[in-house]
């Protein structure tokens, strides 16, 4: 396309030599394509050096032994399967993502649907106020969260005994420690779901709610019917895209519990690094890491669907 | 009012049940500010808890008096730890590594968009499908094979190592948006510029970087939150306090110094903070447009 349209008026210059034209456009087409290439270059360099060959180096990797001396081909994948704590950390990371993406979603669609009622730099002001955890780097804000449960005497727990409930030890009872998990993590990335919505209900023709409005449709009906299915397409893309990061968060787990207590906890990640850098394995490391890309890339395939339906849609 | 004329006919007995559009209207306003409010409360309190943190003496923390506020504001904390030799190298290596790392992923992907979104060549298509994919691949699944390379380059426990390692997290979504942005420029501009005699870098320079600056703006942006608050990667790769860079050395340094410093370490987490919280306090419209471009467009 682009070739088509800027190629036709410099080549209409040299028109009555057909033969030269004809090489001219020719070798110019090169040229132009030889130009891409090293302009790509760059970044071909970086995604092949550190994304695509460590991906690669990580399959051979997960198929050594501990000492990376031996091949024991799918072994560390097979002791994983049969591990009792690996288990827990399938179901931990299940668990934590489908819960947190849900209340994620669901408390970003009513935000985004709140906020659009307000118009005008008031709508500024609270956006902005209700951005600020997405915007604080999440290690840091954690480390703020842990303070404030962790522990007995923590500001949690001085709330609670203010109206008579004994202090808990949060971070040391498995249920409460998978709770202010998914908590710190709906904290952090509700903001994310409530622009992405907010971006979208703004594209929403206002005539529709109006004649929703005329019709006497209620508030419930006016989410159901016009909301829901014009941002059918954009729920879909962000829950995708925030079930991969959410699956794959280390950040949160690792400062608030670090897999504790006795290993519910963990995450794919936190799991990873606790098995390939802190015990040195590198080689099951790998294979805990690798046990999330089937997953991953089952969400990538329809998130990418689903942004090409977009791009289509909007030319 | 037109609802109660139209309907006035029809509908008259339901009048006094049926609110009309404008009271209606001011209802959904009022409910909007007082769910807002209340989420607001919520979404502040973790800020707000390590501020006031932050502004106490470690004997008021000590004290067991209430943690949610505090009776004379305490700067002592901030002073000294500004003054602590650690947080400084930490500073120092996130603002010369970020800064380092914004400027590499800001010309490989104005380079690669460019050339994506006009210059388009054989498996030019695939390869921006591709660059979107790498996108979607969290830095959990590659951080122990990158460990590995990095300790085979004789990287590892090395700040620069993360010159290379961040920008597979900011390359890729900087590239996608900046392809969007780019695509969306109309073609008369450089049909002109061609015809004019301009050479693809001066296209760039001159038309498409100006016209595109919001896109730039966002992308920086993008960046630079990427770079400063990665935690995974220097957690993984750096292990001395020389090294080390703020996440992570907050975190892993300050927490296991002897003394548990409360204040202290608010303090230091409220400062490495702050970058971000400003830069978005003054761009927050272009990062927002470069949030939701970059499901939309491309």
């Amino acid at each position: 396309m682009a070739e088509g349209t800027t190629d036709v008026p410099i080549a209409g210059y040299s028109a009555p030599r057909p033969r030269a034209h004809g090489s001219a456009l020719h070798r110019m087409a090169r040229r132009r394509s030889t130009t891409a290439l090293l302009m790509c270059v760059p970044l071909f360099a970086l995604l092949a050096g550190f994304v695509v060959y460590p991906f690669f180096y990580s399959i051979y990797l997960s198929t050594l032994n501990r000492d990376m001396t031996r091949f024991i081909g799918l072994f560390n994948y097979q002791y994983l399967l049969s591990s009792n704590t690996f288990h827990l950390v399938i179901f931990q990371s299940c668990l934590f993502a489908i819960t947190a993406v849900f209340l994620k979603a669901l408390i970003g669609f009513i935000l985004a649907h709140v906020m659009h009622n307000i118009t005008g730099p008031d709508q500024k002001l609270w956006r902005g106020v209700l951005l600020l955890p997405w915007v604080i780097p999440p290690a840091l804000s954690t480390l703020g969260w842990w303070w404030m449960i962790e522990g007995s005497y923590s500001a949690v727990n001085w709330l609670l005994q203010q109206v008579g409930i004994h202090p808990i030890a949060f971070l040391s009872s498995t249920a409460w420690a998978r709770f202010w998990i998914i908590m710190v993590n709906v904290w952090f990335g509700t903001p994310f779901f409530m622009i992405m919505y907010l971006a979208t209900l703004k594209s929403v023709p206002d005539q529709l709610y109006e004649a929703a409005a005329i019709d006497g449709a209620t508030g419930w009906q006016k989410i159901r019917f016009i909301s829901f299915p014009m941002l059918k397409n954009i729920i879909s893309i962000t829950t995708l895209f925030s079930l991969i990061v959410t699956f794959a968060n280390f950040d949160i787990v690792q400062i608030l519990t670090a897999g504790a207590p006795a290993n519910t906890t963990h995450v794919f990640a936190t799991y990873a690094f606790q098995v390939g850098i802190n015990s040195g394995n590198i080689p099951m490391g790998s294979a805990v890491s690798l046990f999330m890309f089937p997953i991953l890339a089952v969400f990538a395939i329809f998130i990418l669907r689903g942004v090409t339906r977009r791009t289509r849609e909007a030319i | 009012m037109s609802s109660a004329t139209l309907a006035a006919g029809a509908a008259a007995p339901r009048r006094g049940r049926r609110p009309s559009i404008a009271r209606e209207r001011r209802w959904a306003l009022w409910t909007s500010y007082i769910a807002l409010a209340i989420f607001a409360v919520g979404f502040l309190i973790p800020p707000y808890f390590e501020l006031v943190t932050s502004l106490k003496t470690s004997q008021e923390i000590g004290a067991g008096t209430d943690p949610w506020f505090t009776q004379h504001l305490f700067f002592g904390n901030y002073t000294s730890i500004i003054h602590n030799p650690q947080f400084q190298i930490f500073f120092l290596n996130s603002v010369k590594l970020t800064i380092v790392v914004v400027c590499v992923t800001m010309v490989i992907s104005v380079l690669a968009a460019y050339a994506l979104a006009r210059m388009r060549f054989f498996g030019s298509q695939m390869f921006a499908t591709g660059v979107f994919l790498t996108y979607l691949v969290p830095e959990s699944l590659l951080f122990i094979p990158l460990f590995k390379e990095l300790a085979n380059l004789h990287l590892i426990n090395n700040t620069w190592a993360l010159a290379f390692v961040w920008p597979t997290l900011s390359v890729p979504f900087c590239t996608w948006i900046l392809i969007g942005y780019f695509g969306s420029i109309p073609k008369e501009l450089d049909e002109a510029a061609m015809i004019d005699g301009a050479s693809h870098l001066q296209m760039l320079w001159k038309i498409f970087i100006p016209v595109a600056m919001p896109g730039i703006i966002a992308a920086t942006i993008f960046a630079f939150t990427v770079c400063w608050g990665d935690f995974l990667y220097p957690l993984a790769f750096l292990f001395t306090s020389k090294q080390m860079v703020l996440t992570a050395g907050i975190v892993s340094t300050l927490i296991h110094g002897d003394v548990l410093d409360w204040g202290h370490i608010m303090a230091a987490n409220i400062l490495a903070s702050a970058p971000p919280i400003l830069i978005y306090a003054f761009l927050m419209d272009y990062y927002i447009a470069g949030l939701t471009a970059g499901a939309t467009k491309g």
